[in-house]
């Protein structure tokens, strides 16, 4: 099970804050997202537009990160700290 | 104490200035940037402010930016502290505090560290106003 965590905007978009998805090997965090378009459509404009962040075990990711059984992805929309 | 930190209570600029103070006798400036909850935000009035964050990411990332500081400026100390939760209209929101021996090193240093937390760090505000609620993407 991959654990995967919205915040802020994507949250309230998505309707959860974490969703845990089986995953089968290794993949890439771009056959994640994938998945993660095909349950809540809502995330295609973040996604395909890259209007976001992404972050594997709480590091900054990019689309051909490896994902393991285990890891916490998080997506992330634009920062609007400090 | 630890001198990054995320946290729902206020701070005491006072304090936070002295925290830093006593870690070298060899400063001689500090600066400081306060950030501070304002009623007015893309021409709309604002009632109140909320600000969540990615517990763990986002300390690690402050605590990045201050090792950064440290390895990239002449500077002596840098502490950064940013609340969570709801903010009021006028309520302090994040403090850094950047220590050198001479003021210019500071100076340059603070607005460094403000820049790169509002660019690498997992924290989001909420602005409630007379229309609803939005979740601010911009960082001006």
């Amino acid at each position: 099970m991959v654990r995967v965590r919205f915040f802020a905007i994507l949250k309230d978009r998505v309707g959860k804050e974490v969703v845990e998805i089986p995953v089968s090997g290794n993949i890439t965090l771009r056959d994640l997202e994938e998945k993660v378009m095909e349950m809540f459509p809502q995330m295609e404009e973040y996604l395909r537009g890259r209007r976001l962040l992404v972050s594997v075990n709480q590091e900054f990711a990019t689309p051909e990160t490896v994902i393991k059984d285990g890891d916490e992805v998080a997506f992330l929309p634009p920062f609007s700290g400090g | 104490m630890e001198m990054v930190r995320v946290q729902r209570e206020d701070f005491s600029i006072d304090e936070e200035i002295e925290r830093v103070k006593k870690t070298s006798k060899a400063i001689g400036a500090v600066v400081t940037f306060l950030g501070t909850g304002r009623d007015i935000s893309r021409g709309e009035r604002i009632q109140g402010l909320e600000f969540e964050h990615y517990e763990g990411m986002a300390e690690k990332k402050l605590a990045e930016i201050r090792n950064r500081a440290l390895k990239n400026f002449n500077v002596l100390e840098v502490a950064i502290v940013h609340r969570v939760g709801k903010i009021g209209i006028g309520e302090n929101i994040v403090l850094i505090v950047v220590a050198s021996q001479h003021r210019n090193d500071a100076f340059m240093c603070c607005e460094w560290c403000i820049s790169e937390l509002k660019r690498i760090t997992p924290i989001w505000k909420k602005e409630f106003t007379e229309k609803g609620e939005i979740w601010v993407e911009e960082h001006p």
